[in-house]
């Protein structure tokens, strides 16, 4: 199993606003996606997805619905909403600004 | 906005909530599927992939109780708390029905004894800014609560610049003529202004109108509320009526509302107009009235004080002959009507307090006992993932669930205990406290109660909650209540424990002193042997025995009659009972004695020969009246050893003369001396007091007295009948022996009901004190069983067993009963007003309850010090 990094705490409901940018996917599929987009270094603790995705829909960012999967098993396939996709603008910018602070904290240290 | 949607998108959530818990297990199901089958492609057997998935995926319960927390209010895991609860004391009956029962009491108890508090002290009186009112006495060398004459009134009203009204009351019955003679009522007689300087308008008819007490004017009666219902049916047509009261044709103008009381003249159905004409209302020296007055905006109590006294100061100057020595009292209104009872409602109030404390602890350390047994339990729960929070909570919903439980039985419980609270209460006294009809369980004892519940239940939450803070959860599951016990259980119960003791000892300790003074009380020497007596007031009509011969011939007769009575020894009449008050004093002078300005003033009594023979007083020299003493005789007087003492010291009155003031009157021979008689309550200092002859000055009402030699009680009925025979027309009232009189005296029935409430707090205090030492050692014996077995097992003795045990009980009785001691001390002291012939520290009191507490706790602790002794040590090491 591949090496784990603990994700940065509140980053999971980004993850997964990002994820679903593409296409409406299930838990799994996420939980997937997530994984191999990261190289597998990113990996959450699999179950925790569902009370996070619970959150987001009563936040009314993401909306859900049962679908056939291509191997014909009934799946809850999560969307993104209009709200969703502002949330997740904020939530970038927000981390964006975060990680250039770090960085520069950091390239200031490597200096001195 | 969002918060609508959120809301109601929880809402649909909550209802469809079976829905939801099957949707995210089949949306969970399907990834852990999804998983396995990758990782069979992957190469790994099913089984493998299978374990694999479910540990990928974490904890599934607790990440569905995660998920439904985000979408679920905050009640739900409330209800499922209380749901726990429930079951846990429904699993345990035992310890929930000791638990709820104890607090029960312990709520009852507060809560009764709060809604006296409350009607009697909280509550304001039922009148317009009833703080503003005040109650104007005279005082007098003899006491400062004495009544004022009517020139006086009329002075103080005039000269007062302080009260915006100022009228008068004179209360304590009247004659009521009725078709088969009179008939004693309860009624006062009251200045025009009366009701309006109280603020109070009839609610039929009319008040008084200013001068309707002139002595030109037509004489009128109000009706109470409830004469006005027994006595005429409610009827408007009592308006208009006429009544004859006292010899005097009223009228009656109106009816007084329901809820009107005015305590200092209560019982009261007439308030009939005090005219102001006749001779002794132009009498500076016949005292008969009470003020109540208004003070007016702005002026302060004490400026008003000053005022009246400085007034008062001038008329004893002005008339030194009736007024010498007679200053203004004044008190305020609340403080007249509550200012007995107020003491012993606190105390009583404080007593109930200290049980709940002791209650509420017991049921603490009880909890206590719980919470450690139940650590396995919150462990395993703490690792399958329960929060802090939660297991916190869980015990918060335990402690607040029984706090709820014991309030609300315990509400009921004292509604049903004030009332039989009020039952006890003698009539005579009910009646003098109108503001305890309408007890009951108003929005503040709602308050108090709920205020109660809510320091219960913070005390039953957290002392579970203190005991997790000590000890790491995870212990618990590695420990599973093996080995030694829990040393923080020991700390806290044996705090709580102690608490327990010093509590209850301070409730003995005064529940001691208080029983100690009631005892003093009713042995205190009153000067007479008051059993066997039986008394009938008798009050004639004075214009059939209008003069002296004719009184005094139906004094004689009634007594004849009445000596002839199967079983009376003795017979005789006075005008004043002993055991009510000082009332009915003169002042007087010595004979031969230069007047120094000192002031002398008496109480005053009229008696027949047989009513010192009756009462069986002792003689302390010359001699006792002869029954042919009348108008005939010279006149003469006997002394009580108070007088005797002040105001001859080391000289023998008899033989002395005295005279009175006012000139005309002839001297009086002092014949005798006799011993104190209680002329006040039990608990008043003895008072001078001087006798004359009956027949020497009759009168047209007295009181018969007679020593029987059977039963007492028995005999009332036929008195009442002779008397009866003796004049249809004669009212005959308040008919009771001696011994019933001292029981229902309001000192009496003060010093009784304190010691006997306190008593039984103390009781109960007592036994919950004990059970609750009982239970820290018996649980300390049950978690030290395998200890106690390693050291039989290595040579232990039973006696060191039960010194083991029994020392550690030694130890919190004695921390125990030294903080109670110091407690007590401080607590006595408080409630010093009480006590009667007993001192704050009295030392046999003290002793006693040392003892009684201590040999208590002992016992309690020798039993489980017993089981320890007797553990089989083979046993004890294998069971663990």
């Amino acid at each position: 199993m591949a090496k784990k990094s603990d994700l940065l705490p509140g980053t999971l409901d980004m993850l997964i606003l990002k994820t679903l940018t593409r296409a409406p996917l299930h838990g799994y599929g996420i939980a997937l996606s997530i994984k191999r987009l990261s190289d597998d270094v990113l990996t959450v603790e699999e179950g925790s997805l569902y009370p996070a995705l619970q959150r987001l829909l009563l936040q009314g960012w993401v909306k859900a619905e049962w679908k056939m999967t291509e191997t014909n098993r009934r799946a809850r396939f999560y969307t993104l909403t209009a709200a969703g996709r502002k949330q997740l603008g904020i939530e970038l910018t927000q981390f964006e600004q975060m990680i250039a602070a770090i960085g520069r904290v950091l390239a200031d240290a490597q200096e001195a | 906005m969002k918060g609508i949607t959120r809301f109601v998108k929880k809402l649909a959530i909550l209802f469809g909530r079976g829905h939801f818990r099957n949707e995210l297990d089949e949306e969970m199901a399907f990834h852990r599927e999804q998983a396995e089958r990758e990782l069979v492609a992957g190469g790994m057997t099913r089984e493998e992939a299978r374990y694999a998935a479910m540990r990928r995926f974490g904890n599934a319960v607790r990440l569905r109780e995660q998920s439904e927390e985000t979408v679920g209010f905050r009640m739900e895991s409330v209800v499922q708390d209380l749901r726990f609860a429930l079951r846990q004391l429904r699993k345990n009956p035992g310890f929930a029905v000791t638990a709820i029962v104890i607090l029960t009491m312990g709520i009852a108890s507060s809560v009764a004894i709060f809604a006296f508090v409350d009607a009697a002290l909280i509550k304001p009186l039922p009148y317009k800014d009833p703080s503003r009112l005040a109650i104007l006495f005279e005082s007098i060398p003899l006491g400062p609560r004495f009544h004022l004459s009517y020139p006086d009134y009329l002075d103080w009203k005039r000269e007062n610049k302080v009260f915006s009204s100022l009228n008068i009351y004179d209360s304590g019955g009247m004659m009521l003529k009725t078709g088969d003679g009179l008939r004693k009522v309860d009624g006062a007689f009251v200045s025009a202004g009366f009701f309006r300087t109280l603020g109070v308008k009839p609610i039929l008819g009319r008040d008084f109108y200013d001068g309707e007490d002139k002595p030109e004017a037509a004489r009128t009666v109000l009706l109470s509320y409830s004469a006005w219902q027994k006595r005429f049916g409610g009827s408007s047509k009592a308006l208009g009526q006429p009544v004859v009261l006292d010899g005097n044709t009223y009228t009656i103008i109106g009816v007084l509302p329901r809820e009107f009381s005015f305590a200092p003249a209560e019982p009261s159905d007439f308030w009939g107009i005090k005219n102001a004409g006749g001779e002794n209302n132009k009498c500076r020296g016949c005292h008969s009235l009470f003020g109540v007055a208004r003070l007016k905006d702005g002026v302060t109590f004490a400026t008003a004080f000053a005022d009246i006294k400085s007034i008062a100061e001038n008329l004893a100057r002005q008339y030194p002959d009736s007024n010498r020595d007679q200053a203004a009292f004044m008190l305020p209104l609340a403080e007249v009507v509550v200012g007995d009872i107020r003491p012993v409602l606190l105390v009583v109030l404080g007593g109930a307090g200290l049980l709940l404390l002791i209650a509420s602890v017991n049921v603490a350390s009880l909890l206590l006992v719980r919470a450690e047994s139940r650590k396995r339990e919150t462990a395993v729960r703490g690792a399958l993932g329960a929060s802090p929070r939660r297991l916190v909570m869980q015990f918060v919903t335990e402690g607040l669930l029984l706090a709820v439980m014991g309030s609300v039985l315990g509400i009921v419980l004292a509604r049903q205990g004030m009332q039989m609270l009020a039952l006890l209460i003698p009539k005579d006294m009910m009646a003098a406290m109108p503001y305890l009809h309408d007890l009951g369980l108003g929005g503040r004892e709602l308050a108090f109660a709920f205020v109660l519940a809510a320091l219960a239940g913070a005390l039953f939450s957290f002392t579970p909650i203190a005991l997790f803070r000590f000890t790491d959860i995870r212990e618990g599951l590695s420990q599973g209540g093996r080995g030694a016990a829990g040393v923080t259980w020991r700390r806290f119960g044996a705090n709580l424990v102690v608490v327990e003791l010093a509590t209850a000892m301070v409730l003995l300790v005064g529940a001691g002193l208080l029983g100690k003074s009631f005892y003093r009380l009713l042995h205190t020497d009153i000067g007479m042997q008051p059993d066997h007596i039986a008394t009938v007031h008798v009050e004639v009509p004075p214009e059939k025995y209008g003069k002296p011969e004719q009184q005094t011939a139906l004094a004689r007769e009634a007594l004849r009659r009445i000596a002839v009575l199967p079983g009376v020894q003795t017979v005789g009449v006075t005008t004043k009972m002993p055991i009510e008050d000082a009332d009915w004093t003169s002042g007087f002078s010595i004979i031969g004695r230069p007047d120094n300005g000192d002031h002398r003033e008496v109480a005053v009594r009229f008696v027949s020969a047989g009513y010192m023979a009756a009462l069986k007083t002792s003689l302390v020299s010359g001699r006792y009246f002869t029954d042919d003493e009348d108008t005939t005789k010279p006149l003469v007087v006997i002394l009580n050893q108070t007088t005797a003492k002040q105001y001859f010291p080391g000289e023998d009155p008899v033989g002395k003369q005295i005279g009175f003031y006012g000139g005309g009157k002839p001297p009086v021979l002092i014949v005798g001396v006799i011993n104190d008689i209680q002329e006040g309550q039990l608990d008043a200092a003895p008072r001078g007091a001087m006798y004359f002859p009956f027949y020497q000055s009759p009168n047209s009402g007295f009181t018969v007295l007679a020593r029987t030699m059977q039963d007492e009680r028995a005999i009332l009925p036929s008195i009442e009948s002779t008397l009866h025979d003796l004049d249809r027309g004669a009212a005959l009232y308040n008919s009771v022996t001696m011994q019933q009189k001292i029981d229902d005296a309001p000192a009496t029935y003060l010093h009784r009901s304190s010691a006997w409430l306190v008593s039984g707090f103390a009781a109960m205090a007592l036994g919950l004190g004990v059970v609750g030492l009982y239970g820290v050692i018996a649980y300390s014996v049950s978690q030290r069983t395998r200890e106690i077995g390693v050291r039989m097992a290595l040579g232990a003795q039973r006696s060191a067993v039960y010194k083991l045990v029994m020392l550690q009980a030694v130890w919190l009785t004695a921390i125990g009963l030294g903080l109670g001691l110091a407690c007590s001390v401080g607590a006595s002291l408080l409630i010093r007003k009480l006590l009667f012939g007993v001192e704050a520290w009295d030392l046999s009191t003290l002793a006693c309850v040392v003892v009684v507490l201590g040999a208590a706790s002992l016992a309690a602790s020798f039993l489980p010090a017993h089981r320890a002794a007797s553990v089989n040590p083979t046993e004890a090491l294998r069971a663990e």
